[in-house]
């Protein structure tokens, strides 16, 4: 254990000062901008320290950094662990990146219960820096149902007309895929038992040196998989997201484009392929399927809607099927090209998000038709939009190419019918930025509404500037991340070879046979379960 | 100091003498003089619990019928817990709503002394005398605002429902003895492992009734029908009651018969429990969805979780009985608060019981909303409270047992439970300030006891070891 616990202080300082939010006399709302300064220092520091962070990292260490561990409930093998390598150490940084921006956009545009607003901001960035530190499944779960409350009262409280219908809709669909998850964390504890001689574990690094049989392989990654892919959102499994990208607030939108949909691909990532790699091999294919199809769907999708949010958020269902498509081809290109991503899309759709709040804080309404030729007006807040526009596009030299690059040279590598497919969708969503973009940003001023817009402002500056900036030097200088991911990525690919998904088919026969796949006697290839395991009471 | 064959019924006692002295106390007191008659229960309730922890690990042992294990003690201490917690709620409401004190509170501490007798009770006629005794005393509390037709209805029909179940029970009783000729539990125990082969009929007849019996208590699908009616009619306050202290006394007596007394017939009631789990975590969570009265979407809640109960009996291994003990306690203090929170938001004249009457409540009444937001979602089992590792623990359980169906059902009812949940959140938070004039402040004794009962939530939510650790020991001393 550090001497610092580093990672432990990263998820309570948040944390503990939404807390003392709380305690901040505040009924009528008198001292909303000091509580908003408060909980924006707070998030500040907190992004220095995903910094240092960065700064302390090893580069060349495919370990796990950082660890913490005490026994948390030592009976059932559950412990506190906590740990960061090359994949998660970036999802940290860029989650410490966005809350501050998420808080500052929201300066003016919320003003109702901003005490209650900014507690609930803090709470959840705890929770989703939790999820990426977790090495331990049950903390990882309790981690990742905790970060639904906050995000259900950000859409619920301070979201627009139907936040209501949209948050609901939201907590329900990610449970409903995450108890199945709980189920196969559950059994994949007990299967531990029964392979090591009865210690229950939920120890990342303790399941990963088990071998889980193939008919167990088949329907845990199910689990997780459902899980995952409901977050991503992967098609079909995505229809919650236009709703809660829609109805949240911007500084909820871009929380959620920015950081909680990469917690579906980091789970992908971390734990459903590395835990059950012969079931992930033999599932690629499918997936794979599924996120091209989510590729050309979301960016047609796009094209056709009249509203500048929802068009994001469909841009999303597109931008994160090459995420996922790059995992499947489970080599190195694709794997940096996915993680590379993830970061990318979180800097150019926060950023769109924002742009889009801007806008929406100043006309109230968010539909395409209502603007046109705001370049005239604006200038400086079209300038901004133009590059997060293009960096969305993945124009090269900005963020977004690397990792379409990188993702589409991979999925060539493992399978060319696929990245063919998905290199239309780079086409697709150029068209469709584009057109949005020349339909609300050129031409006459037509709409006299749009005559008097005010342009940015030093906030809005300050909010807008760092994600320029991010864009251009993720875009320039990709080494600066690719580096120290390499490692860690390396040993997932190491992994992910000897995967054998021509065994799993057998087990996925045996099932269809009408054999039940669980705990089938025959399939078992630990021994047996043992008489003193601590809970083999009957 | 008292025989050594009474020391296994002391903690009882201090409850029973506790609430003779309040029917005293209220009976020689002046008119118009107030007395803390709900202080000296309180007082009672503490001489239980701290003679419980002393005979906490002895396994005293009285007359043959009666043995204070750890189990046992264990659920009399949430018993107590419960009892005093109830009192600290009930104070300002018995005021507000005219019920008789020094009643209500003789027959809250009676009914928990029976509850009590029933956790440690090792012999049918007893547990069936303990039954009686907390079901009376419930009976009663039910129906105790007598001018209302609803409470009136409600008591009614629960007790002739409850008579019922308990002539089965009875008739249980006497199948058992006319097999083994003994009621104690033990004797019972070695004539059913001495049996060889398959279970002969009447045994099963006899097993069948007493099921019955206690399905009824814990409101088990299809025996459920009185719980949504008797919860609705009674004052709020006593539906917080019955719907934890009930569940953890019949729990605790269930989970002694079946798992000790008729363990060796396993294979035969263990297919009829999972039927009932399954039916009853699914009609619980269907039903509540219905509902736009909160108290009996709380019913219909707590029948869900007596479903979820019944999975940890099914699955049946040392994880499965802790859990029991685990979950009993956490669902306790979580359903106990949220019905202290709706009974301390009414008034008199308006009780606060549809969904409506939640819109905007959190500006009103920010610091309940709050307090009912916890609980709730601990009911729905979110982390970090205590909910979700009681869920935890007894879907373990069932994964362990190789129960996967029981475990994806009872998750996934779960998640539809989510949702009548968040219902009440959504009035409260979400659907707009509704104008109206201040809303009085909570009580100070209601307050405290609601801010503690929240601290132990999050407490158990995030370092449950010590209580996981003391149910999975405590348990062990019953087999």
């Amino acid at each position: 254990m550090a001497i610092v616990p580093m990672l432990s202080l990263l998820i309570a300082l948040p944390l503990v000062g939404a807390v003392l939010l709380l305690l901040i006399r505040n009924r009528e709302g008198e001292r909303d901008r000091f509580v908003h300064w408060v909980a924006l220092g707070i998030s500040i520091v907190e992004f220095v320290g995903t910094l240092w962070l960065w700064t302390g990292f090893d580069p060349r260490s495919a370990d796990f950094q950082f660890v913490e561990r005490v026994d948390w409930i030592p009976s059932f093998g559950i412990q506190y662990a906590l740990g960061v390598d090359g994949i998660s150490l970036f999802l940290v940084v860029l989650t410490g990146f966005l809350t501050p921006l998420a808080l500052l956009c929201s300066w003016e545009s919320v003003h109702k219960k901003v005490k209650e607003f900014c507690f609930f901001m803090l709470v959840l960035e705890s929770a989703m820096i939790g999820v990426f530190l977790s090495l331990d499944m049950f903390l990882f779960y309790v981690f990742w149902d905790a970060m639904l409350i906050p995000m259900y009262f950000l859409i619920g409280v301070w979201g627009y007309d139907r936040r209501i219908y949209a948050a609901v809709k939201f907590i329900l669909y990610t449970m409903a895929g995450s108890v199945l998850m709980l189920v196969a964390i559950l059994g994949l504890a007990y299967t531990h038992a029964v392979a090591t001689g009865g210690s229950y574990s939920f120890s990342y690094e303790a399941l990963l040196q088990i071998t889980v049989p193939h008919h167990l392989q088949f329907w845990f990654f199910l689990a997780f998989a459902l899980a995952f892919a409901i977050k991503v959102p992967l098609f079909p499994f995505h229809t919650w997201l236009p709703d809660a990208h829609v109805e949240a607030p911007t500084a909820g939108s871009v929380i959620l484009a920015g950081v909680l949909l990469k917690m579906g691909t980091y789970g992908l990532l971390r734990f459903a392929f590395p835990l059950f790699p012969d079931a992930a091999a033999y599932f690629a294919p499918y997936l794979a399927t599924l996120a091209v199809i989510g590729i050309v769907y979301g960016a047609l999708v796009s094209m056709v809607q009249p509203d500048m949010k929802k068009l994001v958020a469909y841009s999303s269902v597109s931008h994160l099927g090459f995420v996922v498509l790059g995992l499947c081809a489970m080599n190195v290109q694709g794997l940096q090209g996915s993680v590379y991503q993830m970061l990318s899309h979180g800097v150019s759709t926060g950023g769109l998000f924002l742009i889009v709040g801007m806008l929406s804080d100043r006309r109230h309404t968010r539909l395409i038709s209502e603007f046109g030729g705001l370049k005239h007006v604006m200038p400086k807040l079209v300038a901004a939009f133009f590059v997060i526009t293009l960096s969305s596009i993945g124009l090269p030299g900005l963020n977004g190419f690397v990792g379409e690059f990188l993702i589409l040279l991979g999925a060539f590598r493992w399978d060319p019918r696929f990245a063919t497919v998905a290199a239309t969708g780079v086409i697709l969503s150029a068209v469709y930025m584009l057109w949005m973009f020349q339909r609300v940003n050129y031409g006459d001023v037509t709409n006299p509404k749009n005559k008097g817009l005010k342009d940015l402002s030093v906030r809005e500056r300050w909010v807008i500037t760092p994600i320029i900036a991010m864009a251009i030097v993720m875009g320039v200088a990709p080494s600066v991340f690719l580096n120290p991911m390499r490692p860690a990525i390396d040993r997932v690919v190491a992994r992910m070879a000897e995967a054998q998904p021509a065994r799993m088919v057998r087990a996925a026969g045996a099932s269809q046979k009408g054999v039940g796949p669980i705990f089938s006697k025959t399939e078992r290839t630990g021994p047996t379960p043992i008489s003193h395991a601590p809970f083999s009471g009957r | 100091m008292m025989s050594p064959a009474l020391n296994a019924v002391i903690p009882v006692i201090c409850v029973v003498l506790a609430g003779l002295t309040c029917m005293l106390a209220e009976a020689f007191r002046e008119r118009g003089e107030r007395l803390p008659i709900g202080g000296l229960g309180i007082i009672g309730l503490v001489g239980a619990a701290i003679s419980s922890v002393l005979l906490w690990g002895r396994r005293a042992e009285s007359f043959g019928v009666v043995v204070a294990d750890d189990f046992g003690l264990f659920v009399g201490l949430v018993l107590i817990i419960i009892g005093i917690l109830t009192i600290a709620f009930s104070s300002s409401l018995i005021e507000r709503d005219k019920l008789p004190q020094g009643e209500y509170y003789a027959l809250v501490l009676f009914a928990i002394s029976g509850m009590m007798l029933m956790a440690i009770a090792t012999d049918l006629v007893i547990i069936f005398l303990a039954l009686e005794v907390f079901s009376l005393s419930i009976y009663v509390l039910t129906g105790l605002r007598r001018e209302s037709f609803a409470s009136t209805e409600a008591a009614f029909k629960y007790f002739l429902l409850g008579g019922f179940s308990s002539a089965f029970f009875l008739y249980g009783i006497a199948f058992m003895y006319g097999i083994v000729h003994s009621t104690r539990l033990d004797r019972i125990g070695a004539a059913m492992a001495a049996q060889s082969g398959a279970a002969s009929p009447l045994v099963l007849v006899a097993m069948g009734l007493l099921l019955v019996g206690f399905a009824f208590k814990v409101s088990a699908v299809p025996f459920h029908m009185w719980t949504p009616d008797a919860y609705e009619g009674a004052p709020t306050i006593v539906t917080g009651f019955m719907s934890t202290a009930v569940k953890a006394a019949a729990f605790a007596a269930f989970a002694r018969v079946f798992l000790s007394a008729l363990e060796p017939l396993r294979a035969d009631w263990v297919p009829v429990v999972w039927v009932l789990a399954i039916c009853t975590m699914i009609l619980g969570t269907v039903v509540g969805v219905a509902q736009t009265n909160v108290k009996r979407m709380l019913a219909y809640s707590s029948i869900a979780h007596g479903g979820y109960l019944l999975v940890a009996l099914v699955a049946g291994n040392s994880a499965g009985k802790a859990s029991i003990l685990f979950y009993v306690l956490v669902y306790a203090i979580t359903n106990l608060g949220a019905f202290a929170v709706i009974a301390l938001l009414g008034t008199r004249d308006k009780p606060v019981e549809q969904l409506d009457d939640y819109k905007g409540l959190w500006y009103s009444r920010p610091i309940a909303s709050f307090m009912l937001t916890v609980f709730l979602l601990s009911l729905g089992g979110f982390p970090p409270t205590a909910g979700f590792v009681a869920k935890w623990y007894v879907f373990t359980a069932a994964v362990t047992a190789g129960e996967y169906t029981l475990a994806i059902v009872g998750l996934l009812t779960s998640v539809v439970s989510v949702f009548f949940y968040l219902r009440v959140v959504v009035m409260m938070y979400m659907s707009g300030r509704v104008e109206g004039e201040a809303a009085p402040p909570l009580p100070r004794t209601a307050l405290a006891a609601l801010v503690v009962s929240v601290a132990v939530l999050f407490y158990l939510g995030v370092l449950p070891t010590r209580l996981l650790n003391l149910a999975a020991s405590s348990i062990s001393t019953i087999f």
